[in-house]
């Protein structure tokens, strides 16, 4: 069963982030890397990727006359974004659920977990066994 | 012969696989060992035979490729262990002795012993799988995570520490004792059809049906059944998997989408494999004690005998789907137990048992439920209220082309009402 991962962030979280210190810094780092290396030797990561900030990011939909409209988005407003994602391949909802936990308690400030929201979905459904 | 991945010489390798890893991990006790060496014969047959042409006797050939690999692989972890402890240690030396190597391969038939290791009850039901697929099928580990769809790497380290783990285990490579054995088949049948069902059914993307690894479960069936010929539950998996692989062909339309049992051009499906899945079933019935598969496989054989949905044996399918939920207590028995019901005793019958279990949280609000409830107010006529489910059951799958057969269903219903 292929489940999704993703990471939300707060833009007042990211902007706490530039208050952090440069070692509470580097141990988030580490454990994300740490935590993807240790999914990928268990044969369950698919796919892992931190997003860039969403004040970079556009929005492209299809104008009526053939012409893409690009804008700007999801827009300097936003309070809420997707920030990374991981995809697994794992047995049950349970040992997601235990994946998503453990990423959730990536460190923050003093090494304590922030904690992070992970939101869980599965790829597609196929019916309960 | 064409070079590289022919289809011949992949066959010819496939087709010795097993048995030649059998021999290896007879020979050394480990079974972890003997699959890398395997692994490594097979890629000196790839590079060699399509220059030279395959050796007269190819079993024997990768089987002394392979001691020479698991002789080589001991000697450097003796050098090893001899330079941390200078303690000699006595070991049984693995050696290419060409004779007693192909005397070993004519001996013993090692096929029930791999799929009782690679099946471990230790290991998830997917690496067992992917494992299977790799000793017993002959497949490279690309093929098998192209099958599963995850990356390649991802793969890799599923199978190496699926082996980890039963060399974690410390079970000799040996065959359990007779009375254990039924309790060692679970789950090989459970890998088995997981991957048949991977295949048949994949749970999202575009593609309905990945052939080849429904193609690729039944032929480990029937290597399964080779090994273990009395066994009923093997002889109904078998059966289940051929008898629902027989509709394949009428199972999607041209552009890939659904065609539901109702709506197929049933001689469309493969009398072949029907009649030999039938035989199968029905010997297997015959034994007495009646496990989970065959009766499945039972229920199949109905549909499948049946020259139309209005001409199958509904109350005979009813009373096998009664048996079946008896025994699983699965949620989703019990929908298609209500869906026979409807059948026999109507559609008003049918959604009060819907309604009922709609109490159980295992299945409550899942968009198979809600198909069903489209369905059986379509044949109630409640034309309206279907048209409603199938849009929201349709908002609840992410397998495409069952989704846009819902969709389809729901404007079908509508355009009638209209016209």
């Amino acid at each position: 069963m292929k489940f999704m991962l993703m990471m939300h962030g707060t833009r007042k979280g990211w902007e706490s982030m530039s208050s952090w210190t440069p070692a509470e810094f580097k141990a988030h780092i580490e454990f994300m890397i740490g935590f993807n290396a240790k999914l990928a030797a268990a044969g369950e990561l698919v796919l892992a990727e931190g997003l860039d900030v969403p004040m970079n990011a556009k929005v492209i939909q299809a104008g009526k006359g053939g012409a893409p409209v690009v804008s700007d988005g999801p827009f300097p407003e936003t309070k809420e974004f997707l920030a990374g994602f991981w995809i697994v391949d794992v047995p049950s909802l349970e040992r997601a659920v235990a994946i998503a936990a453990a990423a959730s308690a990536a460190p923050g400030p003093g090494g304590k977990p922030i904690p992070i929201p992970i939101e869980l979905r599965a790829v597609g459904a196929a019916p309960p066994v | 012969m064409a070079a590289g991945g022919s289809p011949l010489l992949e066959e010819l390798l496939r087709e010795h696989a097993p048995r030649v890893l059998g021999a290896l991990a007879r020979r050394c006790g480990d079974f972890s060992a003997a699959e890398d060496a395997l692994q490594e014969a097979l890629l000196a047959a790839h590079l060699e035979w399509p220059a030279s042409g395959a050796p007269a006797n190819p079993g024997g050939w990768l089987f002394r490729v392979g001691c020479r690999r698991l002789s080589d692989a001991q000697e450097s972890e003796a050098a090893r262990k001899r330079r941390e402890s200078r303690a000699g240690e006595e070991r049984t030396e693995v050696t290419a002795d060409a004779a007693t190597g192909e005397d070993e391969l004519m001996v013993h038939d090692d096929t029930l012993l791999l799929f009782f290791t690679c099946c471990h009850p230790s290991l998830t039901t997917p690496s067992a799988s992917a494992l299977t697929l790799r000793a017993l099928g002959g497949l490279t580990t690309a093929e098998i995570a192209r099958a599963f769809l995850v990356p390649e790497a991802t793969m890799a380290q599923r199978i190496s520490r699926a082996k980890q783990t039963i060399l974690d285990s410390g079970q000799p490579f040996a065959l359990p004792a007779e009375s254990e054995r039924a309790r060692r088949l679970e789950p090989v049948l459970q890998a088995l059809y997981l991957m048949f069902n991977e295949g048949h059914l994949g749970s999202s993307g575009p593609g309905l049906v990945r052939v080849e690894l429904s193609t690729e479960a039944i032929r480990l069936a029937r290597l399964l059944r080779a090994a273990q010929p009395d066994d009923a539950e093997v002889a109904g998996l078998l059966a289940l998997m051929l008898l629902t692989d027989a509709r394949r062909p009428a199972r999607t339309g041209p552009d890939g989408e659904l065609v539901p049992l109702h709506e197929q051009d049933r001689s469309r499906w493969d009398r072949a494999a029907i009649v030999e899945g039938i035989e199968l079933v029905s010997r297997a019935l015959s034994r007495g004690a009646v496990g989970t598969y065959q009766l499945q496989a039972a229920i199949a054989a109905l549909h499948d005998e049946a020259p139309s949905i209005d001409e199958t044996d509904w109350p005979q399918v009813l009373a096998l789907y009664r048996l079946l939920e008896r025994a699983t207590g699965n949620p989703m028995v019990t929908l298609n137990r209500i869906v026979a019901e409807a059948m026999v005793d109507g559609p008003a019958r049918a959604l009060e048992s819907l309604a009922e279990l709609e109490q159980d949280a295992r299945i409550a609000g899942h968009f198979r439920m809600t198909v069903v409830r489209a369905h059986l107010c379509e044949l109630a006529g409640d034309r309206e209220r279907a048209i409603v489910e199938y849009r929201k059951a349709a908002s609840g799958t992410a397998n495409l082309p069952e989704r846009g057969y819902l969709i389809a269903k729901a404007a079908r219903l509508e355009a009638e009402g209209g016209g």
